[in-house]
C-alpha cells in the first residue's frame, strides 16, 4: 500500500534510519552527560561517544577522527571553514575562488567576506553545470588563499572535478575547502585521494538527524587552522566553542557507519530507480535532464518540462513531495539561480523539477511518481497556450509579449 | 501555499479550457502575459449580433491561482453583455478566488486579458480602440 504523499525530496533532507535513532536514544535519557565533564562518569560516558563517533565519521571520509570539528550542520561548516581561513590567513591575502552555483551558505558567506575587504572570483559553469579547470586556474593571484568548490550540487547532483580541482590548489600552494554536504554518504568521498583540506557536511542528509554537522580540518600536509567564529570554552580544539550535541553526534556516527557499510548496495539500487524514472519521464516530449548526466550523484534527477509553468506543476503533482526550480511566491519570479547558471531560459527553468530518491524510496513510489507527473504535464498541456502554439508551429520566441 | 477550494476546484476541474477560431470577425483573442514572468493567458469570446457574449474559452500557462482566475474569468464573461464584462474587476477575482496578497498579480492578468480580448473584437468590427489600463500594480 502506498501512503501518499511520497517523499522525494531527499537532498532537502532525509528521514532519520530507525538504526540511527536507535543509536540516539540512550543519549538523549540516562546518558545525558556533557562530554566536556571530566570529572564523573556522566562526562566521560559521553565523551566517549562522540569519540567513537569521530572514528566513525574518519573511516567514512578516510580522515583522523582528530580532524573533525563537530557543528550544528553544513551553514555552519561553511561559515567557519571561509570566515575561519580567510581571518587566519589575511596575511597570505584576501582572494577567495568559489562558483556561482554553490550553495547559498557558501555565496552568502563570500559576499560577507567581500564586504569586510576580502575579493571573490564567481566561477561560471557550462550547461552541465561543471566549472573550467583553466578558468580556475586562471583566477588565481598571489593573493588567493582558498578555492571553495562543492562536491556535488544539491540542485542537479552535478559532480565537480574535485581532484583536478585539488591538484590545481595544491600546486599553487592555496587551500581547498569543498561543500560536500549532498555527496557525503552518498558516493564515496576520501579526503586523501581527493585532496581535500576542508570539508562541510552535515548528519540529516544522510539519515542522520538534523542540527548536527561537522567540518573536516586537514592536520598533516599542511596543517590547516580556522578562526574560530564563536568565542566560548574552546571545545573542538579551540576552532567551535559550544557544548557538544552528543546525542547528535552520536545520530552522524550511525549514520556514517551504516553508509559506508550500506553505500554500494544503496547506490545500486537507488541509481536503477532513478535511471528508471528518468527514462519514462523523458519520454515525455519536450523534457529536459539539467546538467551532466556523466558526472552526478546517483539519486537526483533535475528535468524540465517545457510549455508547463513550476507552480503549476508543483500544485499538479501534489501527491509527490518535490521541488521546483521556480519559486513563484511573488509577482517577480525567481527561477533557481543553479539552472539559470547553466544557461537555461527562465520559462525552462521555473518548469523543472527535482527528484530526490533515499535508501526508503520503492520501485512501488518510482512507478506511482512516473504516472502522476505524466499526468499532471499531460493536463497542463492541454491548458497552455504556449504548448498549442508549439504544436502549431509558432515561434514562440517570435510573439511581442504583452510586459507585465 | 494554501489555496482556497475555489482555486483547487477551478484548478482541478478547469472550465471553458479551449481555442476559439481567432480568424473569425465576432471573436475576440486577448494574449497576455510572458513566458518568462511565469505566466501567459490566452482568453477568447464569441460575440453575437446583440453584443452578448455566447462564449468564452481560455488557455493558461502559469500558476493555480493564473488557471483559476481565467477559468472564473470565463464563467463570468458568457451572458454577459461586452460593457458587462468591461466592467469586470480584478479586485472582484481576487475575492471570489481568495486569493492571497502575492497572487494578485493573477487577477491583474485575467481582467488585462479580458480587456484585450474585447479590444480585439472592437477593433476587427471598427469600433475605437478603448484606453488600456496601464499596469495595475
Amino acid at each position: 500500500m502506498l501512503t501518499l504523499p511520497i517523499y522525494l525530496d531527499n537532498n532537502a533532507t532525509t528521514p532519520l534510519d530507525p538504526r540511527v535513532l536507535e543509536a540516539m536514544m540512550p543519549y538523549m535519557t540516562n546518558m545525558f552527560g556533557n562530554a566536556a565533564s571530566r570529572n564523573h562518569a556522566f562526562g566521560w560516558q559521553a565523551e566517549e561517544a562522540v569519540d567513537y563517533a569521530r572514528d566513525q565519521i574518519a573511516s567514512l571520509i578516510n580522515c583522523s577522527p582528530k580532524e573533525i570539528i563537530f557543528t550544528s550542520g553544513a551553514t555552519e561548516s561553511d561559515n567557519l571553514a571561509i570566515k575561519g581561513v580567510f581571518e587566519m590567513y589575511a596575511s597570505k591575502g584576501n582572494h577567495i575562488i568559489t562558483a556561482t552555483t554553490e550553495h547559498k551558505a557558501v555565496l552568502d558567506t563570500c559576499k560577507h567576506i567581500e564586504k569586510i575587504g576580502g575579493k571573490v572570483t564567481y566561477l561560471q559553469v557550462n550547461d552541465k553545470g561543471l566549472i573550467d579547470l583553466k578558468e580556475l586556474e586562471e583566477a588565481i593571484t598571489d593573493k588567493t588563499i582558498l578555492i571553495s568548490i562543492m562536491f556535488a550540487n544539491n540542485e542537479i547532483g552535478v559532480i565537480q572535478p574535485v581532484r583536478e580541482i585539488s591538484a590545481i590548489a595544491k600546486k599553487h600552494g592555496i587551500l581547498f575547502f569543498t561543500d560536500a554536504t549532498q555527496a557525503v554518504g552518498k558516493i564515496p568521498v576520501d579526503v586523501e585521494a581527493d585532496g581535500i583540506d576542508l570539508m562541510a557536511f552535515s548528519a540529516h542528509k544522510m539519515y542522520g538527524p538534523k542540527g548536527v554537522g561537522a567540518l573536516y580540518v586537514r592536520r598533516k600536509n599542511p596543517r590547516v587552522k580556522v578562526t574560530a567564529q564563536m568565542d566560548g570554552g574552546g571545545h573542538e580544539r579551540g576552532m567551535r566553542s559550544g557544548t557538544l550535541n552528543v546525542p547528535g553526534i552520536v545520530g552522524l556516527g550511525k549514520a556514517a557507519e551504516i553508509a559506508k557499510q550500506d553505500m554500494e548496495s544503496d547506490t545500486k539500487r537507488i541509481a536503477a530507480m532513478r535511471d528508471r524514472l528518468e527514462r519514462e519521464l523523458t519520454t515525455i516530449e519536450e523534457s529536459y535532464i539539467n546538467g551532466s548526466t556523466e558526472h552526478r550523484l546517483p539519486h537526483v534527477s533535475n528535468i524540465s518540462f517545457k510549455y508547463v509553468e513550476g507552480e503549476g506543476l508543483m500544485m499538479g503533482v501534489k501527491d509527490l513531495a518535490v521541488s521546483s526550480g521556480s519559486a513563484c511566491t511573488s509577482a517577480s519570479l525567481e527561477p533557481s539561480y543553479v539552472l539559470k547558471a547553466l544557461g537555461l531560459s527562465d520559462d525552462l527553468a521555473h518548469s523543472s523539477l527535482r527528484f530526490g530518491l533515499s535508501r526508503f524510496t520503492t520501485d512501488e513510489e518510482i512507478d506511482f511518481a512516473i504516472g502522476h507527473v505524466k499526468e499532471a504535464v499531460a493536463k497542463l498541456r492541454d491548458l497552455s497556450p504556449l504548448w498549442e502554439m508549439f504544436k502549431e508551429g509558432i515561434d514562440l520566441n517570435s510573439i511581442e509579449w504583452a510586459e507585465h | 501555499m494554501a489555496y482556497s477550494d475555489k482555486v483547487i476546484d477551478h484548478y482541478t476541474n478547469p472550465r471553458n479550457v479551449g481555442t476559439l477560431d481567432k480568424a473569425k470577425n465576432n471573436v475576440g483573442t486577448g494574449l497576455v502575459g510572458a513566458p518568462e514572468c511565469g505566466d501567459v493567458m490566452r482568453l477568447q469570446i464569441e460575440v453575437d449580433e446583440n453584443q452578448v457574449i455566447t462564449d468564452a474559452k481560455f488557455k493558461t500557462f502559469g500558476c493555480g491561482s493564473a488557471i483559476a482566475s481565467s477559468s472564473l474569468a470565463t464563467e463570468w464573461l458568457k451572458g454577459k453583455t461586452v460593457d458587462e464584462a468591461l466592467a469586470i474587476d480584478n479586485m472582484a477575482i481576487v475575492e471570489e478566488l481568495a486569493l492571497p496578497p502575492v497572487k494578485i498579480h493573477c487577477s491583474v492578468l485575467a481582467e488585462d486579458a479580458i480587456k484585450t480580448a474585447i479590444n480585439d473584437y472592437r477593433v476587427k468590427n471598427g469600433l475605437p480602440e478603448l484606453e488600456m489600463p496601464k499596469s495595475h500594480h
